[in-house]
């Protein structure tokens, strides 16, 4: 773990924000604080920040790992260090929990100042341009008026691209993985049967299980099943499980028989222990929220036409949550707003998780792009 | 996007001739691309904004090296994402010999760009000829540099040919330039040029 290639030990930090935020759907949050990280130095005239945004269940921890918990290491690690693609010997790197997450951003398991008591269902339901605008007063209070990029995967690729239409003068560079410019009906559906797993939980409480001291655990078990499905491609999963058996033999009964049924009540009763039911479902909704070109006429083009950003997006032949045909419409509407762009298709066998994983084509890629940024920061 | 720098490209005087035909500021697809260089050429040399199309896993990462706008993409799927007269110029260089659906491509190039411009090995040069007559082997050359069993160019024709498939399929010819090593061959082009280039348009007059 002391490996010279890690940002090291690291802090997360909290900043506390009394200006109300006034949401897409109308409500307001009188105040509200988000838990950040990051890495590197911020130079003199702080053109070297990258803010990096996170997926369904990541958070702000990206990179290192913590005094505390050294196996607790950052989600991203692979990609962000000194040394590494986004290396952090040259940028400034930010993760952020964003708002209504369950890693000590405000969220729905927060108190709310006015009843004194969490505010479950009452904490509004949010989108990825009321992220982006609480991401945007964080990048105020640190003094960026100007990020070098911003980069995501996947949920955190559709923030990035928000911050390109939504502040095109904010930020110079955006870097794109495994993203799509809207959900597929198809996507939805996988969304709401995860939220239907959790809310029929009897212990779900209508989003108000905190006052009962319980956690609707089998919902949400059962939400990362089905996501966890989504995000790895058939032969990937063929390739790892096959049809292995854990016993080695059939044991004509409805418990585990599978190696894959194993797996994924592991990564289900896993997820159950750590993350909030509400957020589940806060997130899955702004993922279904997300249609940049629904305020453009439908046209996803018009939708980037104020973009100044140049962007970098990268899809996976296998991912069939976010297919690279997704990525295609994005290129196509940047390039016919004559906006620079790069798009590489990898062929990677492991689907929508690729993302995360260790591929040399695509870390080169990402390598020499920010290569190409950190020529021009500050010159 | 610096209009200072080093803007020749030593040892690619199609490119140079590519760059000598095309409008200052004008729009550009690039298809089969590679490294990305005659788009940084025509970037620096013109200020040309341009798309890369290629195929090729470390073309690409080539392209990103060289800051260029590229498209990862198999040219032979069309053009499909590219709306009709969206370029100036759509260019293919050095591939047209190497691509399966020559004709489609042709059609695609002059849908999505208001001009082509192509420039490919000239089968017809003499030394090609006399391999073929004499050795009774297929041609080995710089410009054709491959053994037949090895080659990734799949139509291989000359000048000749091509003009006779313009004229066959509403093409006009606006410029055309045959070069042997670098230099401009006049006098028997067919016969003597090596790598051919050429701008055209479609003919809407037939």
């Amino acid at each position: 773990m002391n490996s010279e290639h890690s940002v090291g030990a690291v802090q997360p930090r909290d900043q506390v924000f009394s200006e109300p935020l006034r949401f897409r759907s109308g409500a307001v949050l009188d105040a509200y604080s988000l838990r950040y990280e990051t890495y590197g130095a911020l130079n003199a005239d702080k053109s070297n920040a990258v803010l990096v945004c996170h997926a369904l269940n990541a958070a702000h921890h990206i990179a290192g790992w913590y005094e505390d918990d050294p196996s607790n290491i950052g989600w991203w690690d692979n990609m962000i260090g000194p040394g590494k693609p986004l290396d952090t010997n040259r940028f400034f790197v930010i993760g952020v929990n964003n708002l209504g997450g369950c890693f000590g951003s405000t969220g729905p398991s927060s108190i709310d100042p006015k009843t004194g008591a969490p505010f479950g269902s009452t904490f509004p339901v949010i989108t990825v341009e009321d992220w982006v605008n609480a991401q945007a007063r964080l990048a105020d209070t640190l003094g960026i008026a100007r990020f070098a990029a911003v980069m995501g995967g996947s949920l955190g690729a559709m923030q990035a691209l928000q911050w390109s239409i939504g502040y095109p003068e904010r930020v110079n560079h955006v870097v794109a993985v495994a993203a799509a410019p809207k959900l597929s009906a198809q996507n939805i559906a996988f969304n709401e049967v995860a939220r239907q797993a959790i809310t029929t939980d009897p212990d779900f409480h209508g989003g108000n299980f905190y006052r009962h001291g319980v956690v609707p655990k089998r919902g949400l078990r059962l939400a990362r099943m089905i996501g966890h499905i989504t995000y790895l491609s058939d032969d990937a999963m063929m390739e790892k499980f096959g049809r292995s058996l854990r016993e080695g033999k059939l044991g004509f009964h409805f418990d585990v028989d599978f190696e894959v049924e194993s797996y994924l009540r592991h990564q289900g009763d896993k997820f159950s222990e750590y993350f909030d039911a509400n957020t589940y479902l806060l997130i899955t909704r702004a993922l279904d929220y997300f249609d940049p070109a629904q305020n453009a006429g439908g046209n996803l083009s018009h939708a980037f036409a104020g973009a100044l950003a140049k962007f970098l997006v990268i899809s996976f032949t296998s991912d069939w949550r976010f297919s690279p045909g997704r990525s295609r419409e994005i290129v196509k509407a940047l390039q016919e707003n004559r906006r620079d762009v790069a798009y590489a298709e990898i062929d990677a066998p492991h689907g929508h998780d690729a993302f995360l994983l260790e591929d040399p084509r695509y870390h080169a890629l990402v390598r020499s792009f920010f290569e190409n940024i950190h020529a021009g920061v500050g010159k | 996007m610096s209009l200072n720098g080093n803007t020749s490209l030593p040892g690619r005087k199609d490119f140079e001739t590519i760059a000598q035909w095309i409008r200052p500021g004008s729009t550009v697809l690039d298809l089969g691309c590679g490294d990305g260089l005659l788009l940084k050429y025509l970037r620096q040399s013109k200020g040309v904004h341009g798309y890369g199309i290629e195929i090729d896993d470390a073309s690409v990462l080539a392209c990103v090296k060289n800051g260029v706008n590229v498209i990862q993409s198999d040219l032979e799927r069309g053009l499909a994402g590219f709306e009709a007269g969206s370029f100036d110029y759509v260019i293919l260089s050095q591939t047209l010999q190497a691509v399966r659906h020559t004709e489609e491509i042709l059609k695609e190039i002059l849908r999505v760009g208001r001009q082509g411009i192509v420039t490919f090995p000239n089968f017809g040069h003499w030394s090609q000829r006399l391999q073929i007559i004499f050795a009774g082997r297929m041609p080995v050359s710089d410009v054709l540099p491959y053994q037949w069993y090895n080659t990734p160019n799949l139509h291989l024709f000359t000048i000749a040919d091509f003009e006779s498939f313009c004229d066959s399929h509403a093409v006009r010819v606006l410029e055309r330039l045959v070069l042997h090593r670098d230099q401009p061959v006049r006098f028997m082009p067919n016969l003597l040029g090596t790598l051919a280039v050429f701008r055209f348009e479609k003919d809407s007059a037939t």
